[in-house]
């Protein structure tokens, strides 16, 4: 192992603010997108099932 | 035994081919989604372990290199993923497949989502190893106008309500600037930049730790399956967009409904 503690691999030798930072935008985008097309998948799906006249499931 | 197999053959064509059809698009995808998470969940946490408890610290870089993992997959992914937009974009439209439009449209906004990686995590990684988050350096540049062709791609479908009209624009638009790709991928060789040459390459050995390339390579695997899953994601919404008045649709819609 190459740390010695949770505080030496939090501080990546210094550039702890530049290393975290690059993965928490990734990490972010990364979570956002999928919700975003989950959330447009579940919204096409009600829309069609509003459209399709005999299904009495509205939401 | 030749016709057989003759015959196997010309049925598996047709069978990839029934996949144009956003109805069996959408039934394949239906499992491939989870199949993708899956293999990105083991692909990123292996990536991540090795590069961050395994990968020795860079001698010059120190430990700000550890940006790499994430800033190099990004980066091939935007320049992939463009390729791909272009290409299925370009299918569409000679051949007037619909899904090959959808799957094009699916793709840029995740291709532009790699391309804003790469640059917001190139910039940081800047600062600390140049000295400065931003210049006007040719690789750099050229990153920056394919965010710019993307979501002038993104743009441009959007403005057309005409939807195959706007797939055919689109098409035109992604093919005339795929050639920016190559203009990023060889601009390190081209011209005098800030930004260092390819560290791997097809004809020359890496120039890095083994350990450290086994990270970064298993982060891009990551980065395919995440973006085969969201992108098949967004495809699927918008086949039940388009096709919200069809017979597939109503079928899936009322088939779940009656079984909850």
């Amino acid at each position: 192992m190459m740390w010695n503690s949770a505080a030496d691999f939090f501080a990546m030798g210094g550039y702890g603010f530049y290393v975290w930072t690059s993965y928490a935008i990734c990490a972010a985008c990364m979570l956002a997108e999928p919700l975003l097309a989950r959330q447009r998948h579940r919204q096409a799906f009600r829309n069609a099932a509003l459209q399709t006249p005999d299904n009495e499931e509205t939401a | 035994m030749i016709d057989t197999a003759q015959s196997a053959r010309k049925d598996f064509g047709r069978r990839l081919y029934t996949f144009a059809a956003p109805s069996r698009f959408y039934a394949l995808t239906g499992w491939l989604v989870p199949l993708c998470w899956l293999l990105f969940f083991g692909f990123a946490a292996a990536g991540l372990y090795i590069g961050f408890f395994v990968a020795p610290t860079d001698a010059t870089q120190g430990d700000a290199y550890r940006i790499i993992f994430i800033h190099v997959p990004a980066a091939w992914m935007s320049m992939l993923l463009y390729l791909v937009m272009a290409f299925w974009a370009g299918i569409g439209w000679a051949f007037n497949a619909r899904m090959a439009s959808m799957l094009a449209r699916a793709i840029a906004p995740t291709g532009a989502m790699f391309t804003f990686l790469a640059l917001c995590t190139g910039a940081i990684w800047g600062k600390p190893t140049w000295g400065t988050y931003w210049v006007w350096d040719a690789r750099l540049t050229t990153e920056l106008i394919l965010l710019f062709l993307y979501l002038g791609y993104i743009a441009l479908v959007n403005a057309i309500d005409d939807q195959r009209r706007a797939d055919q624009a689109g098409a035109l638009l992604a093919i005339v600037g795929s050639v920016n790709v190559p203009i990023i991928y060889f601009s390190v060789k081209w011209w005098n930049t800030l930004h260092q040459g390819a560290t791997i390459s097809v004809n020359a050995a890496p120039k890095m730790a083994s350990t450290m390339l086994t990270a970064m390579l298993l982060m891009t695997v990551a980065c395919w399956a995440y973006a085969f899953a969201v992108v098949f994601m967004r495809a699927r919404a918008m086949a039940l967009e388009r096709d919200a008045h069809a017979g597939w649709v109503a079928a899936l819609v009322q088939g779940r409904s009656k079984g909850e």
